[in-house]
């Protein structure tokens, strides 16, 4: 499989010349732009869709059907007046909302936005295309820790939301900030433990290589993406655990109007205000983009003709990126929060055990495939033994929550006594 | 040439993110000062090739550790009511700063005298073998589960046990029937 995929991005492979530089120039130039244009879409569609699902009309004013409404709302923050309150730190008040908008930015990097990655005559999937006569890939940059810059990029971004609460001096943003920290910290486990289905599917961290992957020919009909490959689970797992990480509802305790006026972000305004809201919206596109990437197989995706070849990658994934975001809209309009210990519960007892255990059953279903040097297959003992370690496993820990929660209640009861 | 000027911009990220992890007066400006020297390490690993390596550093270290220390911080509520002018333990200064000079004193003379043979400082390659022009977590997955396997082992049990002592130190004892009840 090795020989399908492709290493690193052909175009810094060779000699490097004005064009190359030219097109680094330019795709850095896209991967800013992308994330920007798409979060002010994103708002305006936001405001629109929940709007319409609850029976308003959404804004209507700025543009035809309001679509320069996040314009709009941009040149009035950016103009205002930004205002430090009394007990601030300063220095921490000021650093915190670039600490949350650069990761939303830099995740983008990473992510192929497009690229051919049908099969060549010859079999092999590459996934470059070429412009200005180089051959490159639509990404901004193949690191080799791959996606797991996504995981660095989040466990940034958590600092701009703990110390944009702490350095406000506040009560408010002071809850709100632990809240959302504990939360994205859980989240964070269940996150990086459904990337480790991906990769042991996929075989690589290369975010490249994982849509390589997906791009080869699938079981009958079905595509050979990670959504399927990985048996769903991880998709689900990641999933909702992207939902926690970025505090979007139902898991927006961060913000919970009713009892914390707004959250971490209390007592921002002007620009720095908009970098967190900037920061927050960029998040759903950054997530769908991931997720497209990792579990819909991406860019992958079959030409239809009408537009030039290469150009039909990138119309697949963002196709692909916008189920998400809709899907988080649909979330907030009709989810009810999460209590706070449900929350944990959730992330910790369900999200945090189920990848584990999942992730060993794909290791033994794998390891059953294995052939010894006399043709016999010799991975089906370990598999067993696996499969009935993970079963003895589930039942305990099902067991102890139970147990838990029958002397809690007890507890409780007694208390009323 | 790129090498060096990232290696110096690293190296001044690490060693200033030190000096603000002693010199803050403030706990939380201490953490920030830890995170930048973290990054700073991290920017080295990857100019030595070891992206993973940098990657896992971040993830760990400034994405988990310093969150639950600054955490710690904000919860406990230390942040503004302590006074670094009362010592709990008396003579720890001195002493801290004379192990600080011992180590620096260490780390020099290795530095000096390995002149002639420059392979006890730097060039030697790593256990697991240049990291350079390979794939980081195929050549550190190999050499953790096989050369390193007891010690991973090990390790696992570690922290399997940390995570036991910090559930049993964090459990409430029941209450027995004869207890006292205590308002809260």
């Amino acid at each position: 499989m090795t020989a399908l995929l492709a290493t690193g991005d052909p175009l810094l492979a060779g000699e490097i010349d004005g064009g190359v530089i030219l097109l680094v120039l330019l795709k850095t130039l896209i991967v800013f732009a992308i994330p920007l244009v798409l979060t002010a879409l994103m708002i305006w569609v936001e405001r629109k869709v929940h709007g319409d699902m609850s029976n308003r009309i959404g804004p209507n004013r700025a543009g035809p059907w309001g679509i320069l409404q996040t314009l709009a709302d941009g040149a009035k923050l950016f103009t205002k007046e930004g205002l430090i309150p009394e007990r601030a730190d300063r220095l921490v008040y000021r650093l915190a909302p670039y600490l949350s908008a650069v990761p939303a930015f830099l995740v983008f990097a990473v992510v192929p936005f497009g690229g051919d990655f049908n099969p060549r005559s010859d079999g092999t999937i590459d996934g470059t295309v070429t412009l200005l006569g180089n051959a490159t890939f639509l990404q901004l940059f193949d690191a080799q820790p791959g996606i797991l810059l996504v995981l660095v990029c989040s466990s940034v971004a958590v600092y701009g939301v703990m110390l944009a609460g702490w350095s406000s001096g506040s009560k408010y943003p002071l809850l709100g900030s632990v809240r959302a920290t504990a939360q994205m910290v859980s989240y964070e486990a269940a996150l990086g433990l459904s990337l480790v289905a991906v990769v042991l599917v996929s075989g690589s961290l290369s975010t490249h290589d994982i849509v390589a992957f997906q791009a080869l020919p699938g079981r009958g009909l079905l595509p050979n993406w990670n959504l399927i490959v990985t048996g769903v689970v991880p998709f689900f797992v990641f999933f909702i655990a992207a939902t926690a990480e970025m505090n979007r509802p139902p898991f927006d305790l961060t913000e919970a109007e009713q009892e914390l006026v707004a959250g971490f972000n209390t007592e921002y305004s002007a620009i720095r205000f908009a970098l967190f809201y900037i920061a927050e919206f960029m998040a759903t596109i950054t997530f769908g983009a991931v997720i497209a990437t990792l579990f819909l197989g991406g860019p992958a995706g079959p030409d239809l003709g009408i537009l030039p070849g290469w150009l039909w990658g990138t119309v697949w994934f963002f196709l692909k990126l916008a189920i998400f975001p809709f899907i988080w809209i649909w979330f907030r309009a009709t989810l009810p929060r999460f209590r706070y210990d449900q929350l944990m519960d959730l992330g910790w007892k369900l999200m945090i055990p189920l990848s584990l255990g999942w992730i060993l059953l794909l290791a033994a279903i794998r390891s059953a495939d294995t052939v010894g040097t006399d043709g016999q297959r010799i991975g089906y003992l370990p598999a067993v033994y696996v499969g009935a370690g993970v079963l003895l496993a589930a039942v305990l820990l099902q067991a102890s929550i139970t147990v838990g929660r029958r002397r809690r209640e007890l507890a409780d009861l007694e208390v009323f006594d | 040439m790129i090498e060096i000027a990232v290696f110096v911009l690293a190296a001044a990220a690490v060693l200033g993110g030190a000096l603000g992890v002693v010199l803050a007066r403030n706990p939380v400006h201490a953490a920030l000062g830890l995170i930048g020297s973290f990054f700073g390490i991290a920017v080295l690993f990857v100019d030595l090739d070891a992206h993973f390596l940098a990657a896992v550093q971040v993830i760990v270290y400034a994405g988990a550790v310093v969150v639950l220390f600054l955490f710690v911080i904000m919860l406990l509520g230390v942040d503004r009511s302590e006074d670094l002018s009362v010592e709990p333990l008396g003579g720890q200064r001195p002493l801290a700063g004379a192990a600080g000079i011992a180590l620096l004193g260490v780390a020099l003379a290795t530095l000096f005298l390995a002149q002639g043979d420059g392979d006890v400082v730097t060039g030697t390659p790593s256990v697991i073998g240049s990291l350079a022009g390979g794939e980081n977590v195929a050549l550190l997955g190999r050499a953790l589960f096989t050369d390193y396997l007891f010690a991973f082992e090990i390790t696992s049990v570690l922290l399997v046990i940390a995570v036991v002592g910090a559930v049993v130190l964090a459990r409430t004892p029941r209450r027995r029937a004869g207890d006292e009840q205590v308002e809260p």
